[in-house]
């Protein structure tokens, strides 16, 4: 067999399960990975060899008596380190919490765990979630696999390198403004921001509950699925989880099929001062998904700086009161750039944040009504320029550092604030060998339709395919 | 008060809920025990680990929605007040602000023998704070967190109330109707049950309320009474002598029989309240407010017109006996063991008993002597065994050593004389040995003809049938 | 609307955060940078609308009334600064 490390997650689920590799085989071998690349690219806040040896023994001897303990059985994955397991240290890319042990197990880790993933460490993040480049000076930045001059994205920067350099199969992350599509795009992976209320939150640190999302990064769209299918679903333990039924998503990314649907070409806002090698991608992204016989229509923007000033206001007023106590009281121990961040909060009144919550579900209506009536999905970029170098982006908490971030994110923020599910997707790379990436943006509790037609562009692309160099 | 001045009185009062669980978390809510034992990462507010409201707490307000007539909220909001304070290390408390679970209803209260109804503003679901410990901790207070997340019920009334007297008997009604509810223990010394009261003056015809000052955590009924009339006092002097009342939230000190103010008007203004982000709209459903309709205990003022109605009893015995749902309870078990007249019962249950457990500080579930005894010794009362007058012997032997009245009545011989011919020969003996009683008698006295009587009952230890004495004696003096 | 220093540092005292002059005027031009946007919220007419913490609706699941919780006192203190006989002890707050 060739390097086991470069299957899909499909694909190594599979090879466990017909006994063609065993989990401790793969698993070794992700840990030898990710101990190799540390140097160079800091994906990992901890490597837990050990543990995950363990439990990847656990797991083929199950296999050995017939026991299969889900479809991730023996499958090495690890997680931005904010997911928490009870008893152990959970950073969340932060000294405040350096020592600090989890009192409960995040809700999606038990799902992994029941479905027979194995856990081989927690990945590096923008501290706290709380930023779009996934630098961290904390624990270091995170450096992109395809050139570590460059950012990965953030605030799940480690789940997307370590996904695209082959060291894991899957990894999780959360997504706030684009912090799972933004260092998906970044780093050429694939990665789902899910629909709010698709995916308990309980046992993760927030960075602000009213946006919030958890969803998987991957390689492949078919691999995005099966992460979903083991991690959607309301759960008890957190209220915000809806009683929507769980679709098969792994059959839909199967049938890759958007013959009937109707891809929106957005006009305004998503198509403003994009850089011209990102708009030549988008271009040919919708020009593959017509001539896959999706019918491709443009479709005018509502307002959408109105839902990113909405998505602040939400922010601020949730960042006061997770990190509120903190800031009274080891506001020194936060870097420069997270407590620059925070202190910008605390411009949000309660009544702003009230408004934000009005306005919220008025822009969603609309937004629906406008653009959903025209297509399924919309097609758009995630980032507007190539991927910066860390040099570029010195946003250490000076004065232009709003600025720069909230330009970074602009084209996240808006699906957050609206709930809405969108799948980042690799559609090519700029001069440089820098990957670029689009999203596909549905309407609420769409995901299965967005893995229809990812599904169908990886099938008619390998953009998906390519191994960065590191 | 002074005759010029008008008194406006609101009250917001906090109910503790009565549920084995806090409102967000499964901590335990028991009281009294080691600190910060009963406080989890949810009622900590550890970021991450989130809350899930308790069905419990949203019965209990239910509950109160239905006994006050007020709207029960289809969708009520859970906000957090944000503030800062020692003892809500989380920098905020999850409490409900703009729609509130309960809107409006009343509470009818008797002052001066005079009906008056309260009207609420709204009563919402909250959380309680933590506990600051001001024992010198080397310069620093303790936090215990044990309360902190247990669920209360913020009730406030409207500006209805014109003085202490009134403020008072709300409460006192409030208090008898939450636990009458089964939804707080009403225990004051504990926390359980408290009341922040909102006070303002104005000069008598004046539409305009004056500016208001609020004293918080009266837990003592008397302290609610002595706290409003000092701050009345305090208001009128100041505006007397050409002051302004500020307003502000003061703390009513009861060693110095004073209030003063508590916090800065800058702080108070700092609360800053949003729809929290963890917590969905609360939907009550027209069915779950049917179940728990059913599940409703009668209330005491349908109760007191039913005790009216249903034993003939007078006004004030009904209210009386409806001050509690255990006082009730009893009084309706004695009646039944009884199966006599119920005014009898209810003269025994206002007179000795109440009398006892007020004095033993005991509930009626409590009571030595249960509705089963009482009954059984009225019943010898009816059939002439005993006489009223032996029969409170009988209780009070039946209160402290137990048993049952027949055995207490044998036990010590207490059985009534009513054998005419042992009664004559005491009233002979009486007779012969007083008869300058005799005498006055004849002359036109009645009053000696009750010395008389006195005597014959002393002379039979009680125990003579007092009909007949009267009878015999008559018959005797006449003769 | 635009913010001025004084605001900033009013806004960091009401929530008892210390913030240096140097962070406050630094705060104050990103706080203006993005305060135009924020105007636009105003253009939305959001009369007789809820507020939402969920974009998508939803409604509050109960918990049954159940004591699950065991004494969590010695993990949830293992963090606290100061501490003595079971409690986490603070700055003393006169009043």
């Amino acid at each position: 067999m060739a390097d086991p490390l470069h299957m899909t997650l499909v694909e190594a689920a599979a090879a466990v399960r017909a006994r063609q590799v065993s989990s401790v085989e793969l698993t070794q071998a992700a840990i030898d990975r990710a101990q190799a690349l540390q140097p160079k690219v800091n994906a990992f806040v901890r490597i837990k060899a050990d543990e995950a040896m363990a439990a990847a023994r656990a797991c083929d001897a199950d296999l050995a008596r017939g026991v299969v303990r889900g479809p991730l059985h023996g499958v090495p994955m690890a997680h931005k380190d904010m997911f928490y397991r009870a008893g152990e240290v959970s950073t969340c890319g932060s000294k405040i919490r350096a020592d600090w042990k989890a009192p409960e197990t995040a809700a999606v880790l038990e799902r992994l765990d029941a479905a027979g993933a194995v856990q081989i460490g927690n990945l590096n993040m923008t501290e706290f979630a709380y930023g779009p480049t996934g630098q961290n000076a904390f624990l270091g930045d995170a450096r992109n696999p395809w050139n570590t001059d460059h950012i990965t994205g953030g605030s799940s920067s480690g789940s997307a390198v370590s996904v695209a350099s082959r060291t894991v199969f899957a990894a999780l992350g959360s997504d706030t403004a684009g912090s799972v599509r933004m260092p998906a795009a970044l780093c050429g992976v694939t990665g789902m921001k899910t629909t709010f209320g698709r995916v308990s939150r309980a046992g993760c640190m927030p960075l602000s509950q009213s946006l919030d999302t958890v969803g998987p990064l991957t390689r492949t769209v078919a691999d995005n699925a099966l992460m979903l299918s083991v991690l959607a679903g309301r759960d008890a333990r957190d209220a915000s989880t809806l009683d929507v039924p769980v679709p098969d998503y792994v059959s839909a990314a199967g049938s890759a099929d958007v013959r009937g649907l109707r891809l929106g070409v957005p006009r305004g806002f998503f198509d403003l001062q994009v850089d011209p090698e990102v708009a030549k991608l988008l271009a040919a992204a919708a020009a593959a998904f017509r001539g896959l016989g999706a019918e491709v229509v443009e479709v005018a923007m509502p307002d959408l700086d109105a839902i990113n000033a909405t998505g602040f206001l939400l922010t601020w007023g949730d960042v006061v009161g997770v990190h509120g106590a903190w800031m009274r009281e080891r506001a020194g121990d936060y870097t420069a750039q997270t407590r620059g961040r925070i202190e910008v909060t605390l411009a949000a009144g309660g009544a702003d944040y009230v408004d934000a919550q009005r306005s919220r579900a008025r822009l969603l209506r609309e937004f629906v009504a406008a653009v959903y009536s025209k297509c399924d999905a919309l097609i758009a970029p995630i980032l507007a320029f190539p991927v910066p170098r860390l040099s570029d982006v010195d946003v250490s908490g000076g004065p232009n550092m709003m600025r720069i971030l909230d330009e970074i994110t602009r084209l996240m923020r808006p699906i957050n604030v609206l709930g809405l599910p969108a799948l980042a997707l690799p559609c090519g790379f700029t001069p440089g060998n820098l990957p670029c990436g689009m999203q596909l943006i549905g309407r609420p509790f769409a995901e299965a339709d967005l893995y229809r037609m990812g599904a169908a562009y990886q099938g008619a692309t390998d953009w998906h395919t390519r191994v960065p160099p590191v | 008060m002074r005759a010029d001045w008008e008194v406006v009185i609101g009250l917001e009062t906090h109910a503790q809920l009565a549920t084995k669980s806090k409102i967000f978390s499964g901590s335990s809510t028991r009281f009294g025990a080691l600190p910060n034992v009963q406080a989890s990462a949810i009622d900590l507010a550890l970021p991450g680990v989130l809350p899930v409201l308790n069905a419990g707490a949203v019965e209990c307000a239910i509950k109160f929605g239905l006994a006050v007539g007020a709207k029960v909220a289809e969708r009520s909001i859970f906000a957090r007040k944000n503030y800062f304070y020692p003892d809500l290390p989380k920098g905020y408390q999850i409490s409900q602000y703009e729609i509130p679970v309960v809107q409006g209803g009343s509470v009818t209260i008797h002052v001066d023998g005079v009906d008056k109804t309260v009207q609420l503003t709204r009563a919402h679901l909250e959380e309680d704070a933590g506990k600051s410990l001001h024992e010198d901790y080397h310069g620093m207070s303790g936090i215990d967190l044990n309360r902190a997340g247990t669920p209360l019920l913020e009730i406030v009334t409207e500006p209805d109330m014109r003085s202490s007297a009134e403020a008072v008997a709300y409460a006192k009604a409030l208090h008898s109707l939450v636990v009458w509810l089964g939804i707080c223990d009403g225990n004051m010394q504990e926390g359980s049950f408290r009341c922040d009261a909102n006070v303002s003056v104005r000069p008598k015809g004046r539409k305009e309320f004056g500016t208001r000052c609020e004293i918080k955590n009266l837990n003592s009924f008397r302290f609610l009474e002595q706290a409003i009339e000092h701050e009345i006092t305090r208001q009128i002097d100041l505006i007397e002598d050409g002051g302004r009342v500020v307003q502000e939230t003061r703390l009513y000190d009861p060693d110095r029989n004073e209030t003063r103010s508590m916090r800065s008007k800058e702080d108070a203004m700092d609360y800053r309240y949003f729809p929290d982000p963890d917590l969905l709209p609360l939907e009550i459903t027209a069915d779950a407010v049917a179940r728990v309709r059913a599940g409703m205990p009668e209330l005491p003022q349908a109760m007191r017109a039913r005790f009216e109605a249903q034993y003939g009893l007078p006004a004030y015995d009904a209210a009386t006996l409806t001050a509690s749902r255990g006082l009730a309870g009893y009084f309706e078990a004695a009646v039944a063991a009884f199966g006599g007249d119920a005014k009898l019962v209810s003269n025994w249950v206002m007179g000795d008993l109440l009398g006892r457990l007020h004095e033993a500080d005991l509930g009626a579930d409590a009571a030595p002597v249960t509705p089963a005894m009482l009954g059984g010794l009225l019943k010898r009362i009816a059939d002439g065994t005993i006489s009223g007058k032996i029969a409170k012997e009988v209780f009070a032997t039946l209160w402290v050593e137990g048993g049952s009245a027949d055995t207490v009545i044998e036990a010590k011989g207490l059985r009534q004389i009513s054998d005419s011919g042992a009664i004559e020969k005491i009233v002979d003996e009486v007779l012969a040995a007083n008869p300058k009683s005799v005498e006055e008698f004849r002359a036109g006295k009645d009053k000696a003809f009750n010395a008389l009587v006195g005597q014959a009952m002393k002379a039979s230890r009680g125990k003579a049938n007092p009909t007949q004495v009267n009878e015999i004696l008559k018959r005797k003096l006449a003769g | 609307m635009a913010l001025t220093l004084d605001d900033v540092t009013r806004i960091a005292h009401l929530a008892r955060i210390e913030i240096s002059a140097a962070e406050a005027a630094g705060t104050l031009a990103q706080l203006n940078d993005i305060f135009g946007m924020i105007e636009r919220l105003s253009r939305v007419d959001t009369s007789g609308i809820e507020p939402m913490s969920h974009p998508l609706g939803g409604t509050q699941r109960l918990r049954e009334d159940r004591v699950t919780e065991t004494d969590m006192r010695e993990p949830n203190m293992r963090n606290a600064p100061e501490k003595q006989d079971g409690l986490f002890l603070v700055p003393r707050v006169i009043e």
